[in-house]
């Protein structure tokens, strides 16, 4: 079993994909999850603390903004841990604000630089493209040792 | 700054989308409610929300699944049900993470097709999906053949 980074990291339907064919998707929700239920100081809505930027220097420059480091430090060890990805390019839902936008891309870079299996698609338009859409995520995950 | 200690510890939520002609969230939250066995169940106007330990949770998620395999999604949470944090009841307008399922949903009829599919079809024989950049696009020459030959 895989564990593999998905991108929208919010997305429905990779984060249903990934289990449904065996493999363990890493998501947005992970790494939230791991922060609303450890106890410690109360920091709503998302108990993102000022250490977060602090962490987020692992991946991101000091000149960048801490909104992009504090989002770094949910998914740069997630980034770091996977062992491969699933991109979908040009999602209208994974639209934000700058800092959203910054992470996403600086997200993409480090998916693309890191020597791992990735797969890069389009949201389908038709059923057409569904049953594409499917099938390369099928092979994809099948490839690295999924349940066929 | 007040402590902080979570209400629900070492649980895991899950959403279970429903998006099936045959079967509406209410009849898959009462399946799940049959055997929930100490899950919390919510149910909502796109499916249900299921928090509990991380084994029982995918047990009813196995279970609810065979209902209807194709059109039953389902995604981690990172908030318990209910969260003032982020629930709509305290917060009012739609929930913050709302519009990622609605805007997915359009496309889920499409997946559920494509599941139906490959379970008649080998995904090997299946062609690749057309990446952006890379579909054959109308040359010139080509542009100009057409031109010239709706001429009189």
């Amino acid at each position: 079993m895989a564990k593999i980074f998905i991108y929208p990291a919010t997305s429905l339907i990779l984060s249903d994909m990934v289990t449904r064919f065996g493999h363990t998707p890493l998501g947005s929700a992970i790494a939230i999850r791991e922060r609303v239920q450890t106890p410690g100081l109360e920091s709503p809505p998302l108990q993102i603390t000022p250490e977060e930027p602090k962490k987020g220097l692992r991946w991101a420059a000091v000149e960048v903004p801490s909104g992009v480091r504090g989002r770094m430090a949910l998914y740069g060890p997630m980034v770091e841990e996977c062992d491969a990805a699933i991109i979908i390019n040009n999602a209208d839902l994974a639209f934000g604000c700058m800092g959203c936008a910054r992470t996403n891309e600086l997200l993409k870079f480090m998916i693309r630089q890191k020597d791992m299996p990735k797969l890069e698609l389009e949201y389908p338009a038709n059923e057409e493209e569904g049953v594409k859409f499917v099938a390369a995520i099928k092979k994809f995950l099948n490839d690295l040792g999924g349940k066929p | 700054m007040t402590e902080y200690n979570p209400a629900y510890g070492g649980t895991v939520t899950r959403y279970v989308v429903v998006e099936s002609y045959d079967v509406t969230p209410a009849d898959v939250a009462i399946r799940a409610y049959e055997i929930a066995q100490g899950v919390m169940i919510k149910e909502n106007c796109f499916g249900l929300v299921i928090m509990g330990k991380e084994e029982d949770v995918n047990r009813v998620i196995t279970e609810v699944r065979k209902m209807d395999p194709a059109h039953i999604f389902v995604k981690d949470r990172g908030f318990p049900p209910g969260d003032a944090r982020r629930c709509r009841a305290t917060l009012g307008g739609a929930r913050p993470g709302f519009h990622g399922i609605e805007f997915e949903m359009g496309i889920l009829p499409y997946i559920s097709h494509g599941l139906e599919e490959l379970d008649k079809r080998d995904p090997t024989t299946v062609p690749a999906p057309v990446q952006e950049g890379t579909a054959a696009r109308l040359d010139v020459y080509t542009l100009k053949k057409m031109i010239d030959a709706q001429e009189p």
